[in-house]
């Protein structure tokens, strides 16, 4: 299958002298779903950033292959505290990023109704975000992202600061919706049940600089995965990575 | 506490005071020309009217002040705006404001006459002055303090250009610091207004001088109030229309 990420040596420096991570290849494939775990501050929001060009790398390079036009963006993004412009109604917010493309008033309804539909949100429209609850205001950041009708979602730790209850039912929408729209999700989160549950497959970030230190296929049924003795094992092996890298990281800054 | 509660109670301040002071007034223990009772207003008025006086005088003030208004808050909010979003804009007039922002508005009386003589525009200039800094300094804070998840929200979705962030998403977010900025501007204005016509030019300020002089202090009472009228009205009318603005806010 072709990717429609592929990373080539990346590297990020906010100094110009120290890099974040270096050498980072990463692919993508079409309708992939890949979760993102680290030490803190291996660069994994960073990574993100620079995918969805908003900081540029200090060496390497980002390659995109989404066949896009005037009515769709390549690339959205779903940040961690939803960022929803609370001056802005519910449905201005979804239709942000239509703003700036060549769709007309009649599609970007449509857009709203069909993302508002998606996430469950129907009669949520007129609404201002300070009238929604935290899990609300995800979801609509996460309608606003699918407005666009994108190829690939980058997702920043979008549920990290929601209840466990909440959480968990957002993780179930999040999969029905990748199932129904057959999106590429790259997905950066701290929580290892969470990117073992809903990854075809689990990037390992640390070291320093930060690489890839490790990846982790899942080959599991979702709809039975949670349940199995092998997600158990899944989630006790990238747990011990992690605490490894984490060790290791430690060391070396001694 | 219940708005009805809350209207008899400020109602009930303003007419207590009012009585407090008719009856000092009517008690002869000051003399009228420095205490004048409130029950002269109204036949004050009457006759200010008459003589064309009080509907002139507001008229030309009115002038003023709408001009030094519009003047002062285009410049302070655009300039302001300008010196929080570029860095170099910023210090290059960092030592700049520095300098003349504590000078007082009134402090420019002395140029306004030389550089534009006993006119219009001379109060304009004096009122746009005060208005001027409180809108830069407040829409300067206003625009520092949008938050930048939000300016990285609206690059994620396409608006790159400066023009586009600050449609989407910087005037949007400092709109609540802009807009008590014009609210203070509004209340400066008026507080200037009477002090720039003190020096011959028509308006609220010079008749009031002219009645003082004359010992008609009934006269200038009525001008204070009437003063106090007009900032009422406009803020009054400016808070409504910063309320649809702001309906968004909790």
């Amino acid at each position: 299958m072709a990717a429609v990420i592929h990373t080539e040596d990346l590297a990020v420096s906010f100094d110009g002298v120290t890099p974040i991570f270096e050498g980072l290849n990463v692919a993508i494939e079409k309708g992939e779903f890949v979760a993102v775990v680290g030490v803190s501050g291996a660069g994994k929001s960073t990574l993100l950033r620079v995918v969805a060009d908003l900081i540029q790398p200090f060496r390497g390079r980002v390659k995109i292959d989404a066949d896009v036009d005037r009515t769709r963006l390549a690339i959205a993004m779903v940040f961690q505290a939803a960022n929803l412009m609370p001056w802005r109604r519910v449905k201005d917010n979804i239709t942000l990023g239509l703003e700036g493309l060549d769709v007309d008033d009649t599609i970007k309804e449509e857009r709203v109704r069909w993302t508002l539909g998606l996430v469950e949100l129907d009669e949520m429209a007129e609404r201002w975000p300070h009238q929604l609850s935290g899990g609300q205001r995800q979801r609509i950041g996460i309608a606003r992202a699918l407005a666009v009708d994108p190829d690939i979602l980058l997702m920043d730790e979008p549920f990290g600061a929601l209840d466990a209850i909440t959480r968990g039912v957002l993780q179930d929408e999040l999969l029905r919706i990748w199932r129904e729209t057959g999106k590429s999700i790259l997905f950066v989160t701290h929580d290892i049940e969470e990117a073992a549950y809903l990854g075809d497959r689990i990037l390992l970030l640390g070291g320093k600089p930060a690489g890839i230190i490790e990846e982790y296929p899942v080959n599991m049924d979702r709809s039975k995965r949670r349940e199995t003795k092998a997600f158990v094992d899944l989630v006790e092996e990238v747990r011990n990575g992690l605490q490894t890298a984490i060790m290791a990281a430690a060391e070396g800054s001694n | 506490m219940k708005p009805t509660t809350r209207y008899a109670l400020s109602a009930t301040g303003l007419v207590g005071f009012l009585l407090i002071w008719e009856a000092i007034a009517q008690s002869g223990w000051v003399e009228t020309h420095l205490l004048p009772p409130p029950s002269t207003l109204p036949f004050t008025l009457k006759s200010e009217i008459e003589l064309g006086f009080w509907q002139d005088m507001l008229w030309a003030s009115l002038r003023h002040y709408s001009i030094g208004l519009f003047i002062g808050s285009v410049l302070g909010v655009t300039l302001g705006v300008a010196v929080a979003l570029f860095p170099r804009v910023e210090a290059s007039q960092a030592w700049l404001a520095r300098v003349f922002r504590p000078i007082p508005p009134l402090a420019w009386i002395p140029f306004a006459i030389i550089w534009f003589g006993i006119t219009e525009t001379a109060a304009a200039f004096i009122i746009s002055i005060g208005i001027f800094w409180i809108n830069y300094f407040t829409a300067m804070a206003a625009v520092q303090a949008v938050d930048k998840d939000l300016i990285e929200v609206a690059r994620a979705f396409g608006h790159r250009s400066m023009v586009a962030l600050l449609r989407k998403v910087i005037l949007p977010g400092a709109a609540p610091g802009i807009l008590s900025g014009l609210r203070a501007g509004l209340g400066q204005g008026w507080m200037t207004v009477v002090a720039a016509e003190l020096f011959g030019i028509s308006g609220i300020g010079q008749r009031m001088i002219e009645a003082s002089g004359l010992l008609e202090s009934r006269v200038v009472v009525l001008y204070m109030f009437s003063i106090a009228l007009l900032y009422g009205i406009s803020d009054y009318a400016f808070v409504h229309i910063q309320k649809r603005i702001l309906a968004w806010q909790r």
